[in-house]
């Protein structure tokens, strides 16, 4: 085993051309478990700690680019009004000693269905920006999740940002696990209210191969909202459409029967999840209509 | 050439009397919170060798071929050993049958079993060695459960047994059966007016212990060999591993490192004849340290069981009889299974009376992993299920679930179904009376007024999965007796050294014992006893090793009792023997040291009414008094192969508990709000450390009840989740506020009225935490661990 | 491969480290700082938490090669890290990262050595004196972690509420005490930090 200690983004770029199959490290909460356990012997680790730009953070107009390695703590302390769905969902990963080590990149690198990020940067919308020695590029959230455990980056590729968009609603964020704190997901649920494009947008985490969109939900959601002339109106949303799309919801999954829950079960309570992030957020619309922030 | 990281001697000076009774400090305290405190994984040697366990990917297998050429060949590695490598003719340990083999032989029963072991100068070098070993292996098919293991046409697990349990047990794949019958249950039956039925499961538990199994051999320049080792019982151990190495037990001189916590885990052998073998065969010193997951092959876990129950009660409330048939799966070697089937079916009926009784229990020879002890012991698995029929049958009667339990509770002068009268205090019915006099927490407390919910009080904590939607509170009871000491005519004694002498001026008393402190805090009451029977403040306790008597396991809820026992006893024939010498050198000053009965107290020897007599300084001098000697509690009987009868037990311990449970009952998610405890304990020796024991077993008991499992697939008998990713343990944010009240009647036959305390807690905190649950749901809940897809009907289809 | 970090306030240097290995296997084997403990090795028991510049995160999960240039504080550092703050700061109260973590706090800090026979350190500091005298000590495996995490809580939230410090605490897991001593000792440092002030 080689370990690469580029000082640069560009030596990073570099030293991942060189090595296709160098694998990244920045917060080891994924990457040393697997070495700890000798599940994985990579031939190169590429350590990404020294690269100061994948710890900044910036927040713009319509999007916040966050660095790959900007820390959940720091996303739960500093960016919790432009973005509450991330964290929230931040706020549930493992513990904070872990929240201090990881990020968003190390989630998207891995692309575990289980990953916390997925959900809400799915629900808020993003893309991730990636880059090799051959240029840079720009891929939507929702093409970026291609299998289980496998993204759509290149060998050469590493995640450098993560272009959010910044909360114009109230978002929300729920994960199932058997443990009140530090827990893998059995499945989780986010969901944002675009306002400004009258649109919900939602994400299904730990319920599929691949973090996904409960897109049959949205669709009827966003319709019914319409109709219902809820978005003016600021109405209670009633509880049949609540329902439909909770069970909307429930059917985009295609879980599987695991230790840690049952593919019934999943889908029983992303359904519900569904209807509770529905409810808790059309409340904060209703209400200020300004207040953001989640209440974890 | 020196190793570091030994055990040092622990010296506790205090200002203060510091004897029994009062909460004192932990003498090993500051070395703990300065992380000086040596643990067998820090154990450390200069030119010392990491040893790898090769362990099988399959459960049940014929061994073709094991090829160790590529691993030998590596570079850094010294040796690599299997089966052929053993030394003598001894090839098996075991605590009670010797049939677990040091390394498999043509055959591995379950899932993790050694095969083979790898010394090299890195443990990365060692695992890519043990890598390279190939092995062959022809698959068997796998024995699982009671139907597949007593089939006609089964698979023996152990071929050809002759251990001496065979004798009586109705098939080779069963270890043990120990049937009770007292009265004659069925004629007692017709008296019933209701009688309730219930099948229970009660799921695999670990451990769990923070500290994994590791440990340092060092070979000696005399042929033989020094082990540093966590365990719960050095001689025990010495008694595996000597015949396996071919040395006498004196030439493998054992020492007790840090141990970071037991709870049962350690009272089998895990790496300790692995590393001694690696260190004789490369003469250089050699560590191992698991990892979580091997961990979790490592050691014996406590047993999964099905518990088959009938109760009888009468319509004003008197329980008629007891049927039940209690099955524990043993897997694949026999540990303690015989001894955890004794105290299941003798602890069966609970702290109840009940005269006419019909119980069967029996343990499993199967491929699923080996399991053993684990706090609780036979008797945490029947208190989930006898509990559970308590509550189906107040409900059926429309009596209070507390006030059935106490119309049968047991006391004083109970019988037992193995005809023992209990001879000592029982409380049940006042342990239960307590908790249910405590008022309940208030409810809501997630809601604070004008903010949003508080997650961390809710059921899914910070995962925020309710603000308050579909929560429910439950409110359940349990209670729960165990027994304390090893039973059915053990010899159980332990051993103590106590030597007293002037140091700088100060009398100083030394303990000396082969207590495995576990983290319990036997170093603690030790100095403590010493203290009280000896008068003195400085108390030094010497690492526990063999080159003192055996101090029997740090098990059963034993060690205050029996170890302490032994430290008392010891004090005070060192106490005579120093009064002795006082008497010789001022016995002429003074009539009292003929006359009156004389004490030690603040470094003085005292009459009872309070007169100084002399200093011990003066008394001492340059004279050293020494004794070591053996103790023993009253002897037990062997259960009768049966009928059961016999007196069995030494003595009991009686826990009650109250759960308060808020559920989340659309996803199935629970929080616990409170779990109070009413606990018996005889004679608090550290009020502070009592607490500790019983807030610790609650919450070990609150695990199995929603969250920890081994998860074994019964197509494989693999192993699923063996990490700390998915067998999940409480956290503190899982952990609701437990309050404690502590009885404390005396028993008149034990040391200063103490009552072993450690397991009781565990006990009924499981069964407390389900009735509560039921008591929110409303459903019926026959198994624990209680996972979301209990609450919700989703389980697989 | 070689790396060079500070550890306690001094300056350390490792050689012929293995790229997989892990900053706790260099603390525990190649440093003589057993102190950090290997319970779970995957971050989920917390027992092996360090700070690493100044921010707690499981050692387990920080390769080795990571921390080349960077400072860590571990268990045996503690007592002397929490008096260099009192000292810096008196009362407390400073926030994570303003506190000494600066470099030059670093280079002014060094830790004193505990003498090993006795187990006698300088002095304790104020959270592992309360784990003592609260009875949070069992078999002490979880407590190097757990005072390293709850030190550092009461550093950026001097009197902290019971849910606060079950929050900062989820991630340690201790099989023992069942956590109500561990809650006492970090009620009992708080009250006692505010004494002080």
């Amino acid at each position: 085993m080689d370990f690469l200690r580029p000082a640069s983004w560009e030596e990073a770029l570099a030293a991942k051309a060189e090595h296709p199959t160098a694998v990244p490290i920045a917060g080891g909460t994924d990457v040393m478990v697997e070495i700890n356990f000798d599940h994985r012997r990579p031939e190169y680790l590429l350590d990404l700690n020294r690269i100061e730009l994948l710890r900044a953070w910036e927040v713009g107009e319509e999007t916040v680019r966050l660095g790959a390695s900007v820390s959940y703590t720091q996303i739960m302390e500093n960016l919790r009004a432009e973005l509450p769905g991330l964290a929230l969902a931040s706020h549930t990963v493992a513990s904070p000693q872990i929240r201090n080590r990881g990020g968003v990149g190390g989630n998207l690198g891995t692309a575990s269905p289980a990953g916390d990020a997925h959900p809400a940067l799915l629900a808020a919308g993003a893309e991730v920006e990636v880059e090799s020695v051959r240029g840079s590029r720009l891929i939507p959230i929702d093409a970026f999740y291609t299998g289980v455990k496998r993204n759509a980056m290149a060998p050469d590729e590493l995640i450098k940002t993560v272009h959010i968009k910044k909360a114009d609603g109230p978002q929300q964020y729920s994960k199932v696990g058997t443990r009140n704190a530090m827990v893998i997901a059995v499945c989780a649920f986010g969901l944002a209210l675009h306002p400004e494009t009258r649109t919900v947008r939602t994400g299904i985490g730990s319920a599929a191969p691949t973090p996904v969109r409960a897109k049959a939900a949205e669709e009827f959601l966003n319709a019914a909202l319409d109709e219902g002339g809820f978005w003016e109106s600021g109405r209670i949303i009633t509880p049949s459409i609540a329902k439909q799309f909770a069970e909307l919801a429930s059917a985009s999954c295609n879980p599987i029967d695991d230790v840690r829950g049952t593919a019934k079960y999943r889908r029983h309570a992303v359904g519900i999840m569904a209807r509770r992030t529905l409810g808790w957020t059309w409340e904060q619309y209703r209400g200020t209509g300004r207040s953001l922030e989640g209440a974890a | 050439m020196a190793t570091t990281g030994t055990p040092t001697n622990i010296t506790q000076g205090s200002k203060t009397k510091g004897g029994i009774g009062e909460s004192t400090l932990r003498p090993d305290g500051t070395l703990k919170v300065t992380g000086e405190f040596a643990y067998s994984s820090d154990m450390w040697h200069e030119d010392m060798l990491w040893g790898q366990t090769l362990r099988s990917t399959v459960a049940h297998a014929e061994i073709r071929s094991i090829d160790i050429s590529e691993a030998v060949a590596m570079p850094g590695v010294y040796a690599v050993l299997t089966y052929d490598d053993l030394p003598t003719e001894v090839k098996n340990y075991g605590l009670e049958i010797q049939d677990t083999p040091v390394l498999a032989h043509g055959k591995v029963r379950h899932h993790g079993e050694p095969v083979a072991l790898v010394a090299a100068d890195h443990p990365e070098t060692a695992r890519r060695a043990a890598a390279k070993i190939k092995i062959e292996y022809v698959e068997l098919p796998v024995i699982t459960d009671e139907a597949s293991a007593t089939a006609p046409d089964a698979i023996l697990v152990h071929e050809g047994r002759d251990d001496h349990h065979i004798g009586h047990v109705p098939h080779p794949n069963i270890v043990h059966r120990q049937p009770i019958v007292r009265g004659n249950a069925d004629e007692a039956a017709k008296r019933a007016d209701v009688i309730v039925k219930g099948e229970y499961t009660f799921g695999m538990q670990d451990q769990a212990f923070l500290g994994p199994e590791s440990g340092l051999a060092v070979p000696s320049e005399d042929g033989g060999v020094e082990l540093y080792v966590a365990t719960q019982w050095l001689h025990s151990d010495l008694k595996q591993i000597a015949p396996v190495l071919g040395l006498p037990e004196e030439k493998v001189r054992m020492t007790l490192s840090g141990v970071g916590g037991a709870f049962g885990g350690r009272e089998d052998i895990s790496m300790q004849i692995h590393a001694c073998l690696l260190a004789l065969r490369t003469g250089k010193p050699v560590k191992i340290v698991y990892n979580r997951f091997e961990s979790f092959f490592g050691h014996v876990h406590r047993h999964p069981a099905k518990l088959y129950y009938e109760h009888g009660a009468t319509k004003d409330g008197k329980l008629t009889h007891m049927k039940c048939k209690i099955v524990l799966d043993g897997g694949a070697y026999a540990s303690a299974s015989p001894a955890v089937v004794g105290n299941a079916s003798s602890l069966s009926v609970g702290p109840y009376v009940i005269d006419d009784v019909d119980i069967e229990a029996i343990a499993l020879y199967t491929n699923n992993p080996p399991c053993g002890a684990m706090r609780g012991f036979g008797a945490v698995q029947a208190c989930f299920a006898y509990e559970a029929q308590m509550d189906k049958l107040a409900a059926k009667l429309g009596i209070d679930p507390v006030e059935f339990r106490q119309l049968n509770a047991m006391e004083q002068g109970t019988i037992m179904p193995t005809g023992q009268p209990v001879d000592s205090p029982a409380p049940v019915a006042e342990l239960l009376r307590r908790i249910k006099a405590r008022p309940l927490p208030p409810e809501q407390q997630w809601a604070t007024a004008g903010e949003q919910a508080d997650v961390r009080a809710l059921p899914g904590g910070l995962s925020n999965t309710t603000h308050g939607e579909g929560v429910v509170r439950g409110v359940g009871y349990a209670v729960g007796i165990k027994n304390v000491g090893f039973s059915e005519g053990f010899d159980d004694y332990s051993t103590a050294k106590v030597r007293m002498e002037v140091v700088g001026g100060e009398p100083v008393a030394t303990v000396h014992t082969a207590m495995a402190e576990v983290g319990q805090g036997g170093v603690t009451v030790h100095a403590q006893i010493a203290r009280t029977e000896l008068g003195v403040t400085q108390v030094t306790i010497h690492p526990a090793d063999t080159q003192v008597g055996s101090a029997g396991s740090t098990s059963a809820s034993r060690q205050t009792y029996v170890t302490g026992g032994a430290v008392k006893n010891t004090c005070e024939h060192v106490r005579e023997a120093v009064l002795e010498i006082g008497r010789r050198k001022f016995g002429s000053y003074h009539p009292a040291w003929a006359t009156a009965e004389l004490l030690l107290e603040g470094g003085k020897v005292v009459t009872d009414g309070g007169e100084v007599l002399a200093d011990l300084v003066d008394v001492l001098e340059d004279e050293a008094v020494e004794l070591e000697l053996e103790w023993r509690h009253r002897p037990t009987e062997a259960f009768d192969l049966r009928t059961g009868q016999g007196n069995g037990h030494v003595q009991y311990s009686f826990a009650a508990h109250r759960a308060v449970v808020e559920v989340d009952t659309e996803l199935g998610l629970v929080k616990v709000v409170e779990l109070a405890v009413a606990q018996d304990v005889g004679k608090a020796l550290n009020p502070l450390s009592v607490v500790g024991q019983i807030q610790g077993g609650t919450t070990q008991g609150l695990g199995v009840a929603v969250m920890e499992e081994i998860i074994v697939d019964p197509k494989t008998a693999k192993v699923r989740n063996p990490s700390f990713t998915d067998y999940l343990i409480p956290t503190i944010l899982d952990t609701p506020t437990i309050p404690v009240d502590v009885l404390e009647l005396a028993d008149e036959h034990a040391p200063y009225g103490l009552r072993g305390i450690g397991e009781a807690p565990t006990l009924s905190s499981t069964p407390a935490v389900l009735a509560a649950i039921r008591n929110a749901t409303g459903l019926e809940l026959n198994r624990t661990p209680v996972r979301p897809e209990h609450l919700t009907g989703t389980e697989s289809s | 491969m070689r790396v060079n970090f500070t550890v306690n306030g001094r300056k350390q240097e490792a050689d012929d480290v293995w790229e997989g290995e892990s900053l706790l296997y260099v603390l525990r084997e190649r440093m003589g700082l057993p102190g950090s403990k290997n319970a779970c090795e995957q971050g989920e028991c917390g027992s092996c938490t360090v700070r690493l510049d100044g921010v707690p995160v499981c050692s387990c999960l920080v390769a080795a090669g990571q921390v080349e240039g960077r400072e860590v504080v571990t268990v045996e550092g503690l007592a002397d890290y929490a008096k260099h703050r009192e000292d810096a700061h008196p009362g407390g109260g400073c926030a994570s990262g303003a506190c000494g973590t600066s470099i030059d706090a670093a280079q002014r800090w060094q830790a004193k050595p505990v003498d090993g026979q006795t187990g006698e350190a300088g002095a304790l500091s104020p959270i592992q004196q309360a784990f003592i005298d609260a009875g949070a000590v069992q078999c002490g495996f979880c407590t190097p972690g757990l005072l390293v995490a709850a030190d550092e809580l009461l550093e950026r939230n001097a009197s902290p509420s019971d849910q606060d410090i079950r929050e900062a605490l989820s991630g340690n897991l201790c099989r023992c005490t069942g956590y109500e001593k561990i809650l006492d000792a970090v009620r009992l440092a708080a009250a006692r930090q505010e004494e002080a002030v």
